[in-house]
């Protein structure tokens, strides 16, 4: 009974959390300096257009009336009309949130894998020459900028070496048979490679020091000794039993890192001409396309919000303690 | 000849010193702090270490651009931009924004968060529901798009970083402030305290606030790294000022004038450097107020 309450309230309290992130953002793009209309109306409409618009976002109302006529249209999935593309921003945003989640979660799979890998291995190793160099390596990678990463592979595999291609999903005048045929060719995949690999090598810190220290605590756990007592070999003490059981915040914080991965992406994303959310949030503010950049951030930080909630209800899902209490 | 002042002087900057409470045991933490004051130097002397004007327009004998010069070349330390700029005196240069930066975006971030976290644990009820909240929705707000978008809106400047990480960043701090400052409320010494009529202003500074500034600088410390990675990233991205120079303003320069296929690594592999010398640097020095914090921790 106490499990149900702990996720309704923290259901509510994720509702409340996009209510206030929505109402922020309302406030940032109709106050902002310039003309209020700004945020929908491109002035190069005729006046005819202007004017429809005008009665779809109810611009010529108080500022609280625009605000309910904004939030009904949210919660129908309309985010206004592109300037620059003139089609529905929610058309132009869905058709690019694949490529941001393709690029987000096939980066974070390599890098947790090789973080929870080299982790383990770091605290098995512990006081050695290898982890007294690694760990400051480690962080060192955390400190680089992702952008910059990105401008060191393109300019050594793709520039200098020409093993990859300098940008995009596809080459030049490539077509395909729909989403599926693109994302399961061969060149979709050579042009992932470097992205993923920019936001791999960026993101295998959290993972790796997080498992790392996980596992120094399990190894000072009765059970592990046990396991040694018994005369089980190191391996088998590691991996059986310590890592088995360090993982677990490891696992939860996969969801946080989602969040804050496609928040970063922004700037990867700008490098390598990667189509995805935050390059199209980035062009759109720079050519003051309002409703796209609106409609951009609004669904960048819908993702942040719902892997915010998934990495707490998966918390107490896999350690019943933090409920229970 | 003895000065009697020059003791007593010397004694209250030494308690000025022991109160930032430098992690001076820790080899890496020392590290990271000589890291620092070789930035700061460098950053003071600028002027007189750069050895051109870092926007000016430079002309080789023959009064040709001097552009895309390789490092040595006309004697340029490091060569030359597209533009004919010295890369060598933007890079000095580029640690004073950075500096300026990070410093005191990292000084707002730990100021607000440990304010909000020392508010809200000591007082409890509605204060810290509502201070809490607030921490809720500034996790929810995506922190680089929402510096994007107030970037574009606000007047091009490297205050603009500032601004967003002290309206957002302090949620971190500000969540572990805040649980800190539970446990410090029950202690013993702050009941003694209540009891024998201190007032909660006095009971704040006096036991609360010392014992909590080693978090609140280990939190600063990150904060500057931070700083300095999001001014290069906007910057990059083409929303930052385009009159200072700075790491990331280098870094977005080489990269609209191709230097990458023109294979100009002098140009863009120098400032990538710079940050992660001072950001990595950062880190150290919070590893180092980890250990005083969690001397059982201690790895």
């Amino acid at each position: 009974m106490k499990a149900i309450t702990a996720i309704g309230s923290r259901l509510l309290q994720t509702l409340f959390v996009l209510w206030a992130v929505v109402t922020i953002l309302f406030l940032m793009f109709r106050l902002m300096p310039g003309n209020p209309m700004a945020a929908y109306i491109d002035p190069n409409f005729t006046p005819e257009q202007q004017d429809a618009l005008m009665a779809r976002f109810g611009l010529d109302r108080p500022l609280w009336e625009q605000y309910f006529i904004y939030l009904g249209n949210l919660l129908q999935g309309d985010l206004g009309e592109s300037f620059f593309y003139r089609t529905p921003v929610t058309e132009r945003i869905l058709a690019l949130l694949p490529n941001t989640l393709i690029l987000t979660f096939s980066s974070l799979i390599v890098a947790y894998a090789f973080g929870i890998l080299a982790g383990s291995y770091l605290a098995w190793k512990r006081g050695s020459r290898v982890e007294q160099v690694a760990v400051p390596v480690v962080l060192t990678t955390r400190a680089m900028p992702e952008f910059w990463l990105g401008m060191i592979l393109l300019a050594v595999f793709s520039f200098t070496l020409g093993w990859f291609p300098a940008g995009g999903t596809r080459p030049p005048g490539a077509e395909y048979d729909g989403y599926w045929a693109l994302y399961t060719s061969r060149d979709f995949l050579v042009h992932l490679t470097l992205p993923v690999l920019t936001l791999a090598i960026y993101s295998q810190g959290l993972p790796l020091l997080l498992m790392r220290s996980n596992m120094l605590d399990v190894m000072k756990e009765d059970f592990v000794t046990m396991a040694r007592i018994k005369g089980l070999s190191p391996f088998t003490v590691v991996i059986r039993h310590a890592a088995r059981n360090a993982l677990l915040p490891v696992t939860t914080s996969f969801a946080i890192a989602v969040g804050y991965q496609i928040q970063g992406n922004v700037v990867v994303e700008t490098v390598f001409s990667w189509p995805g959310l935050g390059r199209e949030l980035v062009r759109a503010v720079s050519a003051s396309d309002y409703p796209l950049a609106q409609g951009a951030f609004l669904m960048i930080a819908v993702v942040v919000i719902l892997m915010n909630l998934i990495a707490d209800l998966l918390y107490a899902l896999l350690d019943p303690r933090v409920t229970r209490e | 000849m003895t000065n009697p002042d020059t003791p007593r002087r010397a004694g209250r900057l030494r308690r000025a010193f022991a109160g930032l409470r430098l992690p001076l045991h820790d080899p890496l933490a020392i590290a990271g702090l000589a890291i620092y004051a070789a930035f700061i130097v460098i950053a003071i002397f600028a002027p007189q270490i750069a050895t051109h004007d870092p926007t000016e327009i430079l002309f080789t004998d023959d009064f040709q651009l001097a552009a895309d010069l390789r490092p040595g070349e006309d004697g340029y330390i490091m060569g030359t931009t597209t533009l004919g700029r010295d890369v060598f005196s933007q890079l000095v240069w580029g640690s004073r924004s950075a500096l300026v930066i990070g410093l005191t975006a990292a000084f707002m971030v730990a100021l607000i968060g440990s304010i909000v976290g020392v508010v809200a644990g000591y007082f409890g009820g509605w204060t810290d529901t509502l201070l809490m909240r607030l921490a809720d929705v500034a996790f929810g707000i995506p922190f680089l798009p929402f510096v994007i978008v107030l970037a574009a809106f606000l007047e091009p400047s490297i205050w603009n970083v500032v601004i967003a990480m002290a309206l957002i960043l302090w949620r971190d701090t500000g969540r572990v402030i805040r649980s800190q400052t539970l446990t410090l409320r029950t202690r013993a010494y702050v009941e003694a305290a209540r009891i024998s009529g201190s007032s909660d202003v006095k009971i704040i500074l006096r036991h609360i606030v010392p014992n909590v500034l080693p978090l609140s600088f280990l939190y600063g410390s990150i904060a500057i790294g931070w700083a300095i990675l999001t001014e290069a990233s906007i910057s990059f991205l083409g929303f930052g000022d385009p009159t200072s120079i700075s790491w990331g303003y280098m870094l977005q320069d080489a990269y609209a004038s191709q230097a990458l296929s023109k294979r100009s690594y002098y140009w863009f592999v120098p400032p990538g450097l710079c940050i992660i010398l001072i950001v990595s640097a950062g880190f150290f020095i919070s590893r180092g107020y980890e250990k005083i914090l969690f001397p059982k921790l201690d790895r």
